[in-house]
């Protein structure tokens, strides 16, 4: 599904390099996670895949089923079947949430050559997968994430993963600033979509969403690359003891 | 004769004057006023950002015709419409001027009578406007205005009356003057649209009395060449409410003056704007509100968005007089630069002379929300697309000040159709 070979990446304003060579092949249907200590790189990771600005690949490759994804304008990588479970959802001031969902759902489908989808029959998916994530009426008609609570942002991110039913989903960060009911809500809503044919890339801090959400395989992520790479049996290995045992390992 | 003063003459010889009937006073004093003002030169403090050369100038710049065919605004809503050509009314195309609770009558008809409602008021409210700062554009449009429709409003409109303004002439100059004088409790919804001329003049003289409402609806369309002077002159009585909004797309040149006195207690005004501006574009609003009664309540809303070396001006004044307390006068100007090339001028000012009042402005010009901007993208939303959600978004707080839902739909759909033509070329 998702094929990384050695990306390298600077920030484009400064000259300092974020990501030293990263690895990483996942296959369909499999769930990845990443771990890592703060700054380590595991945003600028999800940024640089689905195509921010700022960012400068100096070297390796990225493929979303066979393709090369680094050259595609963002847009094209989400018709492609790309998502971001953005670690900071965007506040958008004056954009109603349901016409966001709508817009997004229709250009991407346009972009993929399907028909358009009526209001009618958009409303009726929207207010389905909405009830499963305790999303109210409310939310929906708000502008997008604009006085939503923590939580109320990431389970908004979810919904509207489940409407774009993307391939290859990333996750950043999705747990943080979640209590437990709500934690058990987007894990919920994403084992939902697992399928033998959408792979999801988990970036997390801790151990406890990777008890909800269970991963085939975790990866260490520091100073930029991939340091480890195990089982789940590794997660629970860095809740215990930290990263300093497996920094000392590679250092 | 300084060159000021003989450009004045000239300006005044080229145009035909009408000297008798009811407003002959009214323009001769007009005319008086001018002379002494002078026309407005770019050395004026008051047109510090906007040169009115153009506007003010004997000749009429050629405006090509604007020929793309773009839905007519309001075009779904049942009105009451009057149309002008070039600034000649055309009877065919208007409806018949009656409507229940309302007089309407046409300037040019009712000059030669001696007496009329709309005496007090011609020139009378535009000669009130004139102090503390000249506005000789609206006293020359006193003086010399050709045509006009003189509305009287004695209760609830039922249908909105629509003056509709065509151009079809490269070189056509449209000099008119409207006064509406709503009674007590009326209530009237007034909209405008269209291009007009190639260059256009046009005083609205709105006179609310104790417990009227007067809503005002304005739409100048994508016609590219155009320029326009308009001035608003209101006076609002006891109780009353004025509000006015008005969405602007290109056009070469446009000020649009708004000049309202709040002289009863517990009256609103509201004046708003929204005006997007691709390449050779230059828009200026102009706007001053004296509170002069206890507990009035005074908005200005105004956005803009700018690009392709296109330029907004926003001059904004709130006056409050002695004695004018609780007031609550509010300013917005906001502009969004979608490149370096735009620029945003604004003169926010605030007089106080009451101890008990609450008056804000504020006045901010930024970019694109690069953030919001990728988020949209990353969702799939291609990038000419997303920027246009995220420009009706801002333009949208503005479009929010008409109450009329009929009419704000239909100025959002007419600016939605624009955005896109914008940016697909
Ligand atoms: N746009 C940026 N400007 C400056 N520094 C950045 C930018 N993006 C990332 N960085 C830096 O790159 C490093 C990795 O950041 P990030 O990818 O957010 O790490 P993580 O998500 O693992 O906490 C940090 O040192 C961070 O400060
Ligand atoms: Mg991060």
């Amino acid at each position: 599904m998702l094929d990384i070979k050695n990306l390298a990446v600077s920030l484009e304003e400064e000259e300092k390099q974020i990501l030293k060579g990263v690895d990483l092949k996942i296959g369909a249907g499999e769930v990845h996670a990443i771990m890592g200590p703060n700054g380590s790189g595991k945003s600028t990771l999800s940024y640089v895949l689905s195509g921010k600005d700022g960012y400068e690949v100096t070297g390796g490759s990225a493929e979303l089923e066979g393709e090369d994804i680094l050259e595609m304008e963002p847009e094209e990588r989400a018709a492609a079947g790309l998502f971001l479970a953005f670690q900071y959802p965007v506040e958008i001031p004056g954009v109603g949430n349901m016409t966001f969902l709508r817009t997004a759902v229709n250009a991407q489908r346009k972009a993929r050559g399907e028909d358009e989808l009526s209001a009618g029959d958009f409303l009726k998916v929207v207010r389905a997968k909405a009830k499963d994530l305790k999303i109210d009426a409310d939310m929906l008609k708000r502008p997008v994430n604009v006085g939503f609570s923590g939580g109320e942002k990431k389970r908004n991110e979810i919904l509207q993963m489940a409407m774009l039913e993307p391939k290859m989903c990333i996750l950043d960060e999705t747990d943080s600033g979640l209590d437990v009911d709500a934690m058990k809500l987007v894990s919920h809503g994403v084992n939902a979509l697992r399928d033998e044919g959408r792979s999801f890339l988990v970036i997390t801090h801790y151990q406890r969403l990777l008890d909800h959400i269970k991963p085939d395989v975790v990866h260490i992520m520091a100073d930029g690359k991939i340091i480890k790479t195990g089982g789940p049996e590794l997660a629970l290995e860095v809740e215990n003891n930290g990263y300093a045992d497996l920094l000392a390992e590679v250092a | 004769m300084s060159a000021d003063a003989a450009q004045t003459e000239n300006r005044l010889d080229a145009l035909a004057t009408l000297a008798t009937g009811w407003s002959a006073e009214a323009r001769a004093n007009a005319l008086a006023r001018l002379r002494e003002m002078g026309l407005p030169t770019k050395r004026d403090e008051y047109w510090k950002y906007t040169d009115p050369t153009t506007l003010a100038s004997e000749a009429v710049t050629e405006a090509a015709l604007y020929t793309e065919q773009d839905t007519p605004l309001f075009d779904d809503i049942d009105r009451l419409k009057i149309v002008f050509v070039d600034g000649v009314f055309d009877a065919a195309a208007s409806d018949d001027l009656s409507l229940e609770h309302v007089e309407i009558m046409r300037l040019s008809e009712a000059a030669a009578a001696d007496i009329h409602w709309a005496k007090p008021l011609y020139g009378v409210l535009e000669a009130n406007g004139q102090t503390p700062v000249a506005r000789p554009l609206a006293a020359l449009n006193t003086a010399m205005a050709e045509d006009g429709i003189l509305i009287r409003v004695t209760g609830k409109a039922s249908k909105p009356v629509s003056l509709i303004y065509k151009h079809l002439a490269t070189t056509s100059e449209a000099i008119l003057h409207h006064v509406v004088k709503l009674d007590e409790g009326a209530e009237l919804t007034l909209t405008e649209s269209g291009p007009a001329a190639a260059r256009f003049n046009k005083v609205l003289e709105v006179d609310v009395a104790d417990g009227a409402a007067f809503h005002h609806v304005r739409g100048q369309g994508r016609d590219h060449e155009r320029r326009a002077v308009t001035h608003t002159f209101a006076r609002l009585g006891k109780e009353s409410v004025f509000k006015s909004f008005t969405m602007t797309a290109n056009g070469v040149l446009t000020r649009n003056e708004c000049v309202i006195e709040l002289n009863g207690d517990d009256a609103h005004a509201t004046v708003a704007g929204a005006a997007v501006g691709d390449g050779v574009f230059h828009h200026d609003d102009t706007v001053f509100i004296t509170h002069d009664a206890l507990n009035c309540e005074s908005r200005q809303v105004f956005k803009k968005v700018l690009r392709n070396g296109a330029v907004g001006v926003f001059q904004g004044k709130i006056l409050v007089k002695e004695g004018a307390q609780k007031t609550d006068g509010y300013q917005i100007s906001q502009s969004l630069l979608l490149d370096e090339d735009s620029q945003f001028l604004a003169k926010p000012e605030l007089e106080i002379y009451a101890d008990d009042v609450a008056c804000s402005h504020g006045s901010t010009s930024g970019a694109i929300d690069e953030e919001a901007l990728f988020y949209l993208q990353s969702r799939g939303v291609p990038k000419d697309q997303a920027q246009d959600l995220l420009v009706l978004a801002f333009l949208g707080e503005a479009l929010d000040e008409v109450e009329d839902e009929t009419l704000s739909d239909s100025l959002r759909a007419q600016l939605e159709n624009w955005l896109s033509k914008r940016s697909h070329g």
